[in-house]
């Protein structure tokens, strides 16, 4: 069993990333499909597959719907799964209130399509055992969820072990 | 060892070795090996696609022999609801029921009869149901084996109904006993099939330990017989055959089967790789609003199996056309009898559908994540073609075949050639290196 606290280097990890721009709404489905196809591959329990499936979906559409461009990058080491989402864009004013159930700035247009509708964030809160979220109004957002692949390593404090 | 039977064969000596089944196959299951298509067994769910794209019609349906009938004293066949649109010469679906008697039959049963039973069933669980949304139909066994692979968190969300199939022939037998007092085992009862999948599914059921089907006949094989015996009357006069309604018939088509069942919400989708797409949308969360899904793995329902003899549009307007002209309007069984067969749990699957993770790399997640590391690399350094003259689907799927120990990077004809080129290359290399006997002044006076 590897300890969260080996360095990065000895451990195999796997990074999937996808590139997401503005507008792109099918993006979002083809990046938690095909990082759901590598999970099944990698033998990851169901349920956890399916909440990082979810992860990385709502986090592409936020970027498709909210900011300029972005990137997801999708760590995966054998004890835990890092989906790190940055973006280029304007940032969340109240990440609070984004937090909310219900709550959202998605444009209108969006809206009539069917999404944004402020589920994103209390979504990727409720499927991660861990959610970091950094933004800056007018420049962007950097979220960071973790998922730990064993239910007791959930309690653990981060040691930073694992540079993303 | 995954030892399991399954109806989807490859005829050996019409099979050219071409790749268009490889590239069709929703489960990446057929591999071209020495110029024949492979198909792995473990992942291949029966969904028929590779049938459809062969155009040597290499890929064959196990099905069974007529001669299956003579173990049985008291014969029923159960034809599908999608059979009755494959008929242009009749506009009557008891000429085709009394043409099953005419062939040596002693009794028929609708499938369609049976699907009016499993609606009400399904739209009284779905009244009283309280969990996740949205519930899937049990009824097309290729979409189940699809989701106990790639789908396995949401299997709890498929209604625990046996199929209309099942169903039919379970009272088919019961009633046959009941009117000849012949034992069960003296009874068969044969479904005339659209698809490979139900095939499978008697003989390797999901949702019951033990099938009360005893053979399948491809719609395809029986369909002249029934179509020379049309016209003829069957000697007896039996009473009428026909007791399914516009209901249970149109369970034939897609959206038949959500319209029988009729329910607030529900979303009919057809074709495989349609029903993957919808299946991962729900998995992500979404859809949630809908009541029930009813999942056809053929494009257009049942119509669409490709064991029928008609065109799918041809099919799906010919059963629409018999459906218009149906003149039985109430259910053969009344409100209190089916509400009396869902209190009973009559025909609720026994078994729970087990997952298959048959996609995994390795046991050890360490180990996994290392192959896919490698996969990853490999899949970089292949041409990104997809062109199948290794054989397998595409470059990624070789790749993953190189990491499982299946095949060679020089698989690739496009990597083979790189080599060639290296080789040769360096052969040319060899050839400009001058032993030490001769001088290099020597060269240059040829020249």
């Amino acid at each position: 069993m590897n300890s969260p606290c080996q360095p990065a280097a000895n451990r195999p990890q796997l990074a999937l990333r996808f590139k997401i721009d503005e507008k792109d709404f099918l993006i979002a489905g083809e990046s938690a499909s095909k990082t759901k196809k590598a999970l099944q591959q990698l033998g990851l329990k169901q349920e956890i597959v399916k909440n990082i499936a979810i992860i990385v979906y709502e986090a592409a559409m936020n970027v498709v719907i909210h900011a300029n461009h972005g990137e997801i990058k999708i760590i995966i080491a054998p004890d835990k799964v890092v989906v790190l989402s940055e973006d280029v864009g304007e940032g969340i004013p109240d990440v609070e209130l984004a937090m909310k159930e219900g709550y959202s700035t998605a444009p209108q247009e969006v809206r009539e399509m069917g999404f944004g509708a402020g589920m994103g964030l209390p979504n990727i809160k409720q499927c991660s055992n861990e959610l970091d979220i950094n933004t800056r109004v007018g420049f962007g957002t950097t979220l960071r969820a973790t998922i730990y692949l064993n239910p007791a390593d959930t309690k653990q404090v981060e040691t930073g072990a694992m540079y993303v | 060892m995954y030892n399991q039977f399954h109806s989807v064969r490859l005829d050996y000596e019409k099979c050219k070795g071409c790749t268009n089944c490889i590239k069709r196959c929703p489960m990446e299951a057929i591999r071209v090996h020495d110029g024949k298509a492979i198909i792995t067994q473990e992942r291949c769910i029966d969904c028929g696609e590779c049938i459809r794209v062969c155009q040597n019609h290499a890929k064959i349906v196990l099905t069974d022999e007529i001669d299956k009938f003579s173990g049985y004293k008291y014969r029923i066949a159960l034809p599908a609801p999608s059979f009755f649109g494959q008929f242009k010469n009749t506009e009557n679906i008891e000429d085709i029921l009394n043409a099953f008697l005419c062939l040596g039959f002693d009794d028929i049963f609708e499938v369609a009869l049976a699907a009016e039973i499993v609606a009400f069933n399904v739209h009284k669980y779905l009244e009283d149901y309280k969990g996740e949304k949205p519930l899937f139909s049990s009824a097309c066994p290729a979409v189940l084996r699809l989701m106990q692979i790639k789908f396995p968190e949401l299997l709890g969300q498929v209604v625990p109904f046996l199929t209309p199939m099942e169903v039919s022939a379970r009272m088919a037998k019961e009633e046959a006993q009941k009117k000849t007092g012949l034992s069960q085992k003296d009874i068969g009862a044969f479904f005339i099939s659209p698809c490979p999948a139900k095939v499978t599914e008697i003989k390797n059921p999901i949702y019951t330990k033990q099938s009360a089907v005893d053979g399948v006949i491809g719609a395809n094989l029986i369909y002249k017989d029934i179509v020379k015996n049309l016209a003829k009357n069957h000697n007896e006069k039996t009473s009428r055959l026909n007791k399914a309604t516009k209901s249970g018939i149109g369970w034939g088509y897609i959206t038949g089967e959500s319209k029988s069942i009729g329910y607030r919400t529900s979303l009919a989708v057809s074709g495989i790789h349609n029903v993957i797409s919808l299946l991962e949308e729900v998995e992500r969360g979404e859809l949630k609003d809908v009541d029930f899904m009813e999942l056809q793995a053929c494009t257009g329902g049942c119509v669409g199996g490709p064991l029928n003899i008609q065109n799918l549009f041809v099919g799906r307007v010919r059963l629409r056309h018999l459906i218009e002209k149906q003149t039985n309007q109430t259910s053969f069984y009344t409100d209190k009898e089916m509400s009396e067969i869902y209190d009973k749990g009559m025909f609720k699957s026994t078994e729970l559908i087990q997952s298959r993770p048959i996609m995994v790399l390795d046991d050890d997640v360490s180990k996994a994540l290392e192959k896919m590391e490698r996969l990853d690399q490999i899949t970089n350094e292949l041409p990104g073609l997809d062109c199948g003259a290794c054989g397998s689907p595409s470059c990624r799927a070789l790749a993953e075949d190189i990491v499982r120990e299946l095949a060679l990077e020089t698989d690739c004809v496009i990597k083979l050639r790189e080599k060639v080129k290296m080789l040769a290359e360096e052969i040319l290399d060899l050839t400009r290196i001058v032993p030490p006997s001769m001088s290099d002044t020597s060269l240059n006076k040829e020249k």
